[in-house]
């Protein structure tokens, strides 16, 4: 491991939020160092609970996760947060808005939040995002909470992070609601109907239940839908305790385990995808591949033969 | 693949006014770069906080309510404390000419003020933190 790299763990492990920050921008970009940092912290990993929040824009996620925070830190010495925001797919810049809700635990020592650009990467999270939780995780963090990009209706790529997915719906939302069902709604293991305090909540929360009436789970875990108000807190504590319910439930039940391992083949094959198309990049050569994308370009050859001519020789 | 310049924007003090540091941070953003923006009402100590979390390579403050005598000089002190020598801190808003040769001598490198443009605002962070990380702009 390069000395730079060996420092900033020795420091990070004594709990130097500088420390924790830079090696958390190191593993983020890939930088030089990166895969040893991971490589050390690895068999320290898989000790931390890890609580999704996902849901549409402007649903209340990072006020509900601000409070989800304060809570769990009753519990756990140490909570952390990842908040992934979008990037702008023109300039690759992004605005990371989250900690605007979250001001009330900036200054408490026991809650880290680290803000995240999506950068480009589909499914709601960054590429990166399970590799942070990876090295807080490994850094002693009790309960990581990571709160996806506002989402649609395909944007499930929490799920394979977190133990416990909370999906967070608001009143009003009518058709949306329905549109979230596939996907986003599959995944979720605790449903929450938050600004409860809005007219409309009764509606969404029978709109929710019936919803789930109408197909099997894939497990027998019945997602609870609670009402919340993140604004004000109520209903934060029966939220707590229904994600309780699922993480004991998970751990019983063996699902726990599967997802972990899930987890781990997709990082696996991620990783084995992208040394494979690096490895391949380099045998090939830029200018053969630029030259192919130029005969395809003017017909001259079709884009399957110009593959096989690629990996052909 | 290039690290993109990661810059927390923030209101501190009891100062309302967000319009501007908004139109900054959009411009930011545009250039390429991840704006976290924290809100109005900061207090130095958050503002500090948050750039130390995020690992920011700057901090830009905007100030329209007068106490930028007291407030820059608080979050340089902080810095300074947290051992954050390599991190920019710049600003903006109505600050009289009078202040900020005074401003510098904190260690707030560069104010910008009404009338400043948004290239020129881009431009400046880029190259400043550019310096900082020891590459060329």
């Amino acid at each position: 491991m390069i000395a730079a790299a060996e420092s900033l763990l020795a420091a990070a492990r004594k709990g130097d939020t500088r420390s924790i920050a830079r090696l958390l921008t190191i593993v983020e970009n890939d930088e030089p160092g990166s895969a040893d940092i991971l490589r050390a912290l690895y068999p320290e990993t898989g000790r931390a609970r890890i609580v999704g929040v996902t849901g549409p824009p402007g649903g209340g996620k990072s006020t509900l996760v601000s409070r989800l925070a304060a809570a769990y830190r009753s519990i756990y010495d140490r909570v952390a947060i990842v908040a992934v925001d979008p990037s702008s797919p023109f300039t690759g810049g992004a605005i990371l808005g989250d900690r605007i809700r979250m001001r009330d635990r900036f200054l408490d020592e026991g809650v880290f939040i680290r803000s995240m650009a999506s950068r480009g990467h589909a499914g709601g999270l960054a590429r990166a995002t399970m590799r942070i939780v990876n090295v807080l995780d490994a850094l002693g963090t009790g309960l990581v909470i990571v709160e996806t990009v506002g989402v649609g209706q395909e944007e499930v790529a929490v799920v394979r992070v977190a133990d416990t997915v909370c999906l967070v719906t608001v009143p009003g939302l009518g058709d949306d609601i329905q549109a979230i069902k596939a996907g986003v709604l599959e995944i979720a293991d605790v449903l929450v109907v938050n600004k409860a305090d809005t007219p409309g909540a009764d509606d969404a929360a029978r709109d929710l239940a019936q919803m789930l009436s109408l197909g099997h789970g894939r497990t027998e875990w019945k997602p609870p839908i609670l009402r919340t108000s993140a604004q004000d807190g109520s209903g934060i504590d029966e939220l707590v305790r229904a994600i309780d319910a699922h993480a004991t439930w998970a751990r019983s039940s063996g699902e726990l385990e599967e997802r972990r391992a899930g987890a781990a083949r997709e990082e696996v094959e991620a990783l084995l995808r992208d040394a494979l198309v690096k490895r391949l990049e380099s045998r090939i050569g830029s200018a053969r591949v630029s030259d192919a994308v130029k005969r395809v370009a003017t017909r001259e050859l079709d884009p399957y033969r110009a593959v096989d001519e690629l990996l052909d020789t | 693949m290039k690290r993109p310049i990661r810059i927390v924007m923030a209101k501190a003090g009891l100062d309302g006014h967000d319009r501007g540091v908004k139109v900054v941070a959009r411009a930011l953003r545009d250039a390429g770069m991840e704006v976290i923006y924290t809100g109005v009402h900061q207090t130095p100590e958050q503002v500090v906080e948050t750039a130390l979390q995020e690992d920011a390579d700057a901090i830009g403050l905007s100030l329209l309510s007068g106490a930028h005598n007291y407030l820059f000089p608080r979050v340089a002190e902080l810095m300074k404390h947290k051992g954050m020598d390599d991190v920019l801190l710049f600003g903006g808003g109505i600050i009289p000419e009078d202040d900020i040769e005074g401003l510098r001598k904190h260690g707030v490198e560069r104010i910008f003020q009404p009338g400043a443009s948004l290239e020129e605002i881009t431009a400046y962070v880029r190259e400043a933190v550019a310096k900082r990380r020891g590459q060329p702009a």
